[in-house]
């Protein structure tokens, strides 16, 4: 029967192409692994892990990665330090405070804010947080970490939000109303039942946001600078793995070379830190989705 | 769960705690608004007075009140018609595998998760990809399509999701009565699921190249030029697009380059709203015909 077989090979085909996806995520381990292992035979996994100098366009050529990973730790931490108090406010709000009308008027906002390019977020950042933060910190670099991971909080704030309020709503009403029986007020409902109870939800927004932070680029890029310094004090230009990259991309290191490989090795280190705090806050998230039902 | 009420002093003490904790949540959330109300306020402060006719038709320039963004709008343009074109039959295909053919295989749960995952996986990583695979391997160059090839793997996720979604809302009535009128599976996708479809995964499509239109990250990876004088004439030109145009601008010292910056934003944040408003269009269109 002709038509039968002509129905297994649109099935073939269909197949192939959901195989992309997976050939996507090999292609981009294959890619960074072949040029990070050609970096590490001309540089010592040990030094890139644990050197606290990162020169690698000088003529005395340093590749210790940590100040990069300080760097974007640094950045990583104010936004979290925002984006997550803040997003919880905002989750416990909508889900357990705010009538439908509200939500429905603030909910499409914050997706708004979540859809601004990282771009616009970088000229925000330096032409407008950092000098109005100058004002009140005189030692204020015009490039600093401060800035951009106040910038980065506001960006990923919509992230935790929804996604905390989605993991509040799937708590049973039943929980609820025993604690209002009980007669507790909606804060210590919320406080101490809702939020206890979505907490596996919430930790995977957080990691979730936590990945999206440590990846973000355009925004440090623009207002954290390009000086690769081993330091945690955030009013100082500083560099992060992802900024570097696009310092590397945009100059006119020769392909191939020791330099040029570099970004290599650090998009590796980058992939495999998102990478297994993406599997972590999937495993969290699944936990949770089975919990009540 | 223990609900420890004693603790709190009194009724009219809790009922105090509540209020404030009540206004405190709603603070934080207009602040947040405010936020995105300083942003908008500070682009437009700093760029609308560039923003004119000669500004969208003008190329770059080394003088800031002659450059403008023309170059950079067809290159965005050339892009993303490229992004679509890649990612839709892509991403539809493997949405109909999952959604119609896998099941529950461990196959397809693989690639789901997978998928999953993809989706969260920084752009600047794609952008050494595509930096890898099609700039160099495939031996594209800087050009427009290795540019919307790597911006179509981005989206990819994005546009499967979404289709799933659309194709989950045809009652299986639909199919069954396809069925029972001796069409076969994929006659059945094709003739009823996937056109009764189309409208959510359109919406999906554009709401996924909104995302793609504003990435600068993964299309500096690849290499794509921040300044260039022409406009793209073929998928194998050089390129530059808006938002790595605006790159260009910020990273400059002079103020006035920074209002050009502004003005770009001005107009990359436009076409994101249009099709924004297009996406919300179709979706009510939708909406209302599923329900009529």
């Amino acid at each position: 029967m002709p038509q039968r077989r002509g129905e297994r090979i649109i099935e073939l085909l269909l197949f192939l192409c959901a195989l992309v996806s997976v050939g996507t995520t090999a292609g981009i381990i294959v890619v960074l692994a072949v040029e990070t292992f050609a970096f590490f035979r001309e540089v010592p996994i040990l030094e890139f892990l644990t050197g606290t100098e990162w020169t690698p366009l000088f003529s005395n050529q340093k590749f210790g990665v940590l100040p990069l990973l300080l760097g974007t730790a640094l950045v990583s931490t104010i936004a979290m330090a925002v984006a997550v108090p803040a997003g919880l406010m905002c989750a416990i709000y909508l889900s357990e405070y705010a009538p439908d009308g509200v939500r429905r008027v603030v909910k499409p906002v914050l997706e708004i804010l979540a859809g601004v390019p990282t771009v616009v977020y970088g000229y925000f950042a330096l032409t407008f947080v950092t000098p109005l933060l100058q004002q009140w910190l005189p030692g204020l670099s015009g490039f600093n970490a401060l800035s951009p991971g106040i910038v980065m909080g506001i960006m990923i704030l919509p992230l935790v939000s929804s996604l905390s309020e989605d993991a509040m709503q799937a708590v049973p009403r039943g929980l609820r109303e025993g604690a209002y029986a009980l007669g507790a007020t909606r804060m210590q409902t919320s406080v101490r039942v809702v939020v206890p109870a979505a907490f596996s939800g919430i930790t995977a927004a957080v990691i979730l946001a936590a990945s999206r932070a440590i990846g973000e680029t355009m925004i440090v890029a623009i207002a954290a600078g390009q000086q690769p310094r081993f330091t945690v004090n955030p009013f100082v230009p500083i560099e992060t793995m992802t900024a570097y990259i696009v310092q590397i991309s945009l100059g006119d290191t020769p392909q191939g070379t020791l330099e040029y490989r570099t970004i290599f090795a650090v998009g590796m280190l980058l992939f495999v830190m998102t990478f297994a705090l993406n599997l972590i806050s999937t495993w969290l998230r699944n936990r949770f989705r089975e919990e009540y039902n | 769960m223990g609900v420890n009420l004693a603790s709190s002093p009194s009724s009219s003490g809790r009922r105090r705690a509540d209020l404030v904790f009540q206004a405190a949540a709603l603070l934080v959330l207009v602040a947040t608004l405010g936020a995105l109300a300083a942003l908008v306020a500070t682009v437009w402060n700093d760029g609308a007075s560039r923003l004119d006719w000669r500004f969208l038709t003008s190329f770059p320039s080394r003088r800031a009140e002659d450059a403008g963004i023309y170059h950079a709008i067809v290159g965005s343009f050339y892009v993303i018609l490229l992004t679509g074109a890649m990612a839709l039959p892509v991403g539809v295909a493997a949405a109909t595998y999952l959604e119609e053919y896998g099941g529950r295989n461990p196959m397809a749960r693989f690639i789901e998760l997978n998928i999953a995952n993809l989706a969260s996986v920084p752009s600047i990583i794609y952008g050494l990809l595509g930096l890898g695979l099609f700039v160099r391997l495939m031996g594209m160059g800087r050009s427009v399509l290795a540019g919307a090839a790597t911006l179509a793997l981005l989206a990819l996720p994005v546009v499967i999701l979404s289709t799933r979604e659309a194709l989950r809302t045809v009652p299986s009535s639909i199919r069954e009565g396809s069925y029972a009128l001796g069409a076969t599976k994929w006659q059945t996708i094709w003739y009823q699921v996937l056109p009764m479809s189309l409208p959510g995964i359109l919406t999906g499509l554009i709401l996924a190249l909104s995302r793609a239109i504003g990435e600068t990250a993964p299309l500096i990876a690849i290499g794509a030029l921040t300044y260039i004088p022409f406009a793209p004439d073929s998928i194998w030109s050089p390129f530059t697009v808006l938002p790595i145009q605006v790159f260009n601008w910020v990273s400059r010292p002079q103020v006035a380059f920074k209002e050009n910056a502004a003005a770009g934003i001005l107009v990359l944040l436009t076409l994101l709203l249009t099709m924004n408003a297009i996406a919300i269009v179709l979706r009510d269109r939708y909406q209302r015909k599923g329900r009529s």
